[in-house]
């Protein structure tokens, strides 16, 4: 696959392995911030953890206590390593944005299309020349 | 598209006001950017729901402001914390986090932020008025303020509420414009008593917040409340059960004055029939216990009890004999509470077997002493998040159905 064009609601570079989720989580209340895994019963990657893993969804889901979650989540290292979106989200762009003001640490959020991609495979994200995201399989 | 900045945004976001204004700025803008709003927009006041400690992320984000030197710029109130300050010795938290959750409530009043501690900040003299732009957090406190009052807010929560409050500006979209306050899906209520219960409302609630999706609901047919406490259950009810922001009650709310206006002219995209029978299946799907079943508690005043509900509740006790006393947990603000005890109308809570409880809800935080029997509410909100927060079965039953079941010792219902 070549580079496809993407959106950063936070930029950065990085990558890992990808996480495609079949259904939007909310990450209150889905995701333990101590150890990364998906908690939420109703969601059917119930038991999957997201540390370090580039994670793919349509868009974010549910109440604005996420963006704290997922900061606390960044906090401790068991956010995962880019969060991919088909749809903009603005809690989980918060929760990233003061992350990266508290912490210094930038967890890459990009909206793209995320068709075609399939949980395992390799993800790259990396900054353009323009400010744009550019995400390779590798 | 191009993002427009005031001469005065800039300078905040530049540091010119300081280290925590420019932070916040920062958060502001790039959330404004991606709710996809041109411009932003002043504001008057705020109410932050940032108080209930969730983990350290969130007070060391506070905790950076205040050493920023940073004060809130409009009238700021604060939602409930995880503590109950008035009475300290009610929580019992777990070992290491009561310190934090304490420090997370200190630090939002060196911001400047108002020590209201409640979730019915429009129930206190910071209550906004009809068209005034603020930025809130508090689902119940969003719809209250938006379709009872007709102020102007969109749902903000966690860091974005405060960040609006320490710059005084919001990002200029949703239901801060006009245009997006209009009704989309028309409710029809069928058959309804004049003077409804206060389940009702509930009931009500409960199936406009399950069916309206994002869209903005209109009911007709709505009975005149008694009072705005019954818009209040009604408004929560909608935000447990759904994320309604707004709803127009035909011939009650002060944007719906007639059909038309509460969809500005247009017709209604969906129309739902909902009947008596809807309402009362609603309103059973709330309780997960049978009538007849033992009760450890009674939780009243979610969201917070105002001075009316207390002056409905004292009555009632007063004229029950009280039976098997079982407690009664009322949570109401801090301001309310100093009011009740000023008028002595607390003078006889203890006989009454009342448990007021301030700063915090007993949903959210560890109050009750007994966990073994069913805890009986009028809250939908109380019975739909309790089970899942503090692993209790719930009944739930109008006010006087629980001043009942109380003296009972076990649920009972229908007393009206």
């Amino acid at each position: 696959m070549s580079g496809r064009g993407g959106i950063f609601q936070l930029a950065g570079a990085a990558q890992g392995s990808a996480l495609v989720l079949s259904r939007p989580l909310s990450f209150w209340g889905g995701i333990d911030a101590e150890t990364g895994d998906i908690i939420d019963r109703s969601h059917p990657d119930l038991g999957a953890n997201i540390a370090g893993r580039v994670l793919v969804m349509e868009g974010g889901r549910g109440s604005s206590s996420s963006s704290s979650v997922l900061a606390e989540a960044i906090r401790l290292g068991t956010a995962p390593a880019a969060i991919l979106l088909a749809r903009p989200d603005p809690i989980l762009a918060v929760g990233a944005i003061v992350a990266e003001s508290l912490y210094g640490k930038a967890m890459p959020l990009v909206v793209c299309d995320i068709a075609g991609i399939g949980s395992g495979d390799r993800i790259a994200i990396a900054v353009g020349k323009d400010g744009a995201a550019i995400v390779r399989r590798f | 598209m191009t993002f427009e900045l005031s001469a005065e945004d800039r300078s905040m976001l530049q540091g010119e006001q300081g280290p925590a204004v420019a932070a916040a700025m920062k958060i502001l803008v790039a959330f404004a950017g991606a709710v996809g709003a041109r411009s932003l927009l002043d504001i008057s006041a705020a109410h932050i729901d940032g108080c209930l400690y969730h983990g350290q992320a969130g007070l060391d984000f506070v905790e950076r402001l205040v050493d920023g030197a940073g004060r809130v710029k409009v009238q700021t109130t604060l939602n409930v914390g995880s503590l109950d300050l008035i009475h300290p010795e009610l929580v019992r938290m777990p070992e290491g986090r009561d310190a934090p959750a304490r420090r997370l409530m200190k630090a939002h009043m060196d911001l400047g932020c108002q020590a209201t501690f409640t979730c019915a900040p429009y129930q206190t003299r910071f209550r906004p008025s009809f068209g005034q732009q603020i930025a809130w957090g508090e689902s119940n406190a969003i719809v209250f303020a938006n379709s009872v009052i007709g102020a102007r807010t969109n749902r903000y929560g966690d860091f974005i509420d405060l960040c609006c409050a320490m710059t005084g500006r919001a990002p200029a979209f949703g239901l801060h414009l006009r245009e997006n306050r209009r009704g989309r899906i028309l409710f029809e209520l069928e058959g309804l008593d004049a003077d409804a219960s206060d389940a009702t409302f509930v009931g009500v609630g409960l199936i406009i917040g399950q069916k309206s999706g994002d869209h903005i609901p209109v009911i007709s047919g709505l009975p005149a409340p008694r009072d705005e406490d019954q818009l209040k259950a009604l408004g929560a009810a909608a935000a447990t059960s759904g994320a309604v922001a707004l709803f127009h009650a035909v011939g009650i709310t002060p944007e719906a004055a007639a059909l038309d206006d509460a969809f500005h002219g247009e017709p209604p995209r969906d129309v739902i029939r909902v009947t008596r029978a809807d309402i009362r299946e609603a309103v059973a799907a709330l309780s997960g216990v049978p009538d007849g079943a033992p009760l450890s508690a009674v939780c009243l005043g979610t969201p917070h009890f105002s001075h009316d509900e207390w002056m409905r509740l004292l009555p009632m006790l007063r004229a029950t004999d009280r039976g098997k006393r079982t407690p009664i947990y009322v949570n109401t603000g801090r301001a309310t509470l100093e009011r009740l005890t000023a008028e002595g109308a607390l003078d006889d809570a203890e006989a009454l077997g009342l448990v007021p409880v301030a700063d915090t809800c007993t949903y959210v935080t560890s109050v009750l002493r007994r966990l073994d029997g069913a805890v009986m509410t009028n809250s939908g909100k109380w019975a739909h998040y309790a089970p899942g927060n503090i692993g209790v079965s719930v009944a739930f039953g109008d006010l006087a159905d629980c001043v009942r079941s109380a003296a009972a010792g076990f649920v009972v219902r229908g007393a009206r």
